[in-house]
């Protein structure tokens, strides 16, 4: 069986400046893999670059068996793919329902509702407050929002960029923990985070980023224990 | 107290016709950041689509069932020119520096006027009159003739057609903002383009829906303006562009309540003016100054307008 999602050779430059460098890796269905490394290694601009917000300089991208590559972002959540990017990018002044449902808008089956059931049962204070403006809100229940809104468009392949930037400790782990619980309800997940420790713990298959290529990859365990990983981001010695 | 109430209704009145245009600023930069300063030629032309609507189709006939099949010409004209605008000239400069589409909107608001003034009157097939100087606007009945008197004020009748535009007019752009799919995609743009696209919005089309919206209400307008003055001529949307431009600013530019709350607050304020402001600087003459007087007001001390909030959530 072909990965679920097949990056190859992916290069991505802003004007002269080349963010990635070539990259490849894939995902399978029902794994969570994840992308960790510093800040400017390349991680958000591969995942906007899979979503169609950005175009790569060369190399492909496909999905579910179809190149993906030039499918324009807004024709790419109708696939099954959702990104919830970096720092969260709710629609601060429409209510915390309305975000939901903008999640839902590519579809156009009639199960939105049970779906919007579905979120508020993930996440119960969004229900609490779905009427709220989401600008209003906490870091913490601002990643709920977007996470809830991105499961709004049923993807099967989810992306997650730095879901946990900027949380307090619990509720970082509120949030690891519903990657798993999305994990074991069937949707397959490419995770990017800084805390590389947390992703590596849940990941089952993790690719180092830096400076734009793939220095190191493996099972999520072989990177807890390689002891180049645990020197560079685990912040041991 | 009379010349209050006179006042009051003039106001609301030239207000109602601001607010019109104004929304077709503030809908459009809220979705692109662009002042289109063609826009109040689209309101010029939705006057002559609805005189050429007449012209072609109901030529001397002034009953009113012939006003909405007019307002139906206009918004077609208005819109198809709003659309092509949009798409031949601001979509291929959208990544250009802003200055770029800035001038180009300009030159197609001189290009537009020109337009009209050389060519209306070579349009093949029909006689349409020269519009090189004004042109007589279809007086329809119930709309125009005799004003209504309350006390000693003086109501006229396209003057309650202009307010009535805005009330349905409002009240439509409020159900389509909040209530439907697009109007819901079209916040999302405003607020966070490259989010919208992650949620399967296709922002080309929102970008050409808001243009649409913008003429609509201008095209409503220009129908509103021919009946109340009785004549149109190709720069009418110059100076009704600006002050509806000022109105949009004055509200809280980006801000769809804002154009009308602001194009009802410059229309009182120049009808008070006018009325209230003694000596040398009162009277009709000097409106215009005190209507831009405003502008630079508000610019100084509230540069986001009255209902402006816009600035905050631009991370």
């Amino acid at each position: 069986m072909s990965p679920m999602l097949e990056v190859k050779d992916l290069e991505v430059a802003y004007g002269k400046i080349r963010a990635v460098k070539g990259i490849s890796f894939d995902v399978n269905e029902g794994e969570v893999v994840t992308l960790i490394g510093t800040n400017g290694a390349g991680k958000t601009t591969t995942l906007r670059t899979i979503s169609g917000l950005l175009r790569p300089s060369s190399g492909s991208i496909r999905f579910k068996d179809q190149d993906i590559t030039t499918v324009p972002a807004h024709d790419i959540v109708q696939l099954g793919l959702a990104h919830s990017p970096e720092g969260r990018r709710i629609f601060p002044r429409l209510s915390v329902q309305e975000n939901l449902l903008l999640g839902a808008f590519a579809r156009k089956d009639k199960e939105v509702t049970n779906d919007l059931q579905a979120a508020y049962a993930l996440f119960p204070i969004l229900e609490e407050r779905r009427n709220q403006p989401a600008g209003t809100f906490s870091g913490g229940e601002q990643q709920m929002l977007a996470m809830g809104r991105a499961m709004m468009s049923r993807p099967q392949l989810l992306m997650l960029d730095e879901p946990s930037m900027g949380l307090s400790p619990l509720m970082m782990k509120r949030i690891m923990t519903t990657v798993t619980t999305l994990q074991q309800q069937g949707t397959t997940i490419l995770l990017v985070e800084q805390n590389a420790q947390a992703a590596l713990k849940r990941a089952t298959k993790g690719y180092v980023l830096e400076v734009g290529s793939i220095v190191l990859s493996g099972t999520g365990a072989e990177l807890l224990s390689s002891d180049d990983v645990r020197k560079a981001y685990l912040g041991e010695s | 107290m009379d010349a209050f109430a006179q006042q009051l209704v003039n106001g609301l009145t030239l207000g109602s016709l601001y607010a019109l245009i104004a929304v077709g600023y503030t809908v459009v930069y809220g979705i692109v950041q662009l002042i289109n300063f063609a826009h109040g030629e689209i309101f010029m032309i939705g006057a002559f689509g609805a005189l050429s609507t007449w012209l072609i189709f109901f030529d001397g006939n002034l009953a009113l069932w012939v006003l909405p099949l007019m307002i139906l010409g206009a918004v077609i004209a208005s819109v198809t020119t709003a659309v092509l605008m949009e798409r031949i000239a601001y979509r291929p400069l959208r990544h250009a520096p802003r200055l770029a589409p800035l001038i180009t909107a300009i030159g197609i608001s001189i290009f537009l006027q020109e337009a009209v003034r050389l060519f209306y009157d070579e349009v093949p097939f029909f006689d349409f009159p020269d519009a090189k100087q004004r042109v007589p606007f279809p007086q329809i009945e119930v709309v125009t003739g005799p004003a209504f008197q309350l006390g000693n004020v003086t109501i006229q009748r396209s003057a309650l057609f202009t307010i009535g535009c805005l009330v349905m007019c409002s009240a439509g752009l409020w159900y389509f903002v909040n209530r439907t799919r697009t109007g819901k995609g079209m916040q999302a743009v405003s607020q966070d383009p490259d989010t919208a696209r992650l949620m399967g919005i296709n922002v080309d089309r929102i970008i050409v829906v808001a243009f649409a919206v913008g003429a609509t209400l201008a095209a409503v307008a220009g129908v509103a303006q021919g009946l109340q003055v009785t004549n149109i001529n190709f720069r009418m949307g110059f100076l009704a562009g600006l002050k509806a431009f000022t109105a949009a600013v004055l509200g809280g530019i980006g801000n769809v309540w804002g154009a009308v709350v602001g194009g009802l607050t410059l229309g009182l304020v120049e009808a008070m003016a006018v009325q209230f402001i003694p000596g040398t600087f009162g009277g009709s003459p000097w409106k215009d100054v005190w209507a831009f007087a405003l502008l630079i007001i508000v610019l100084v001390f509230r540069p986001q307008g009255i209902l402006g909030a816009k600035v905050v959530d631009r991370a």
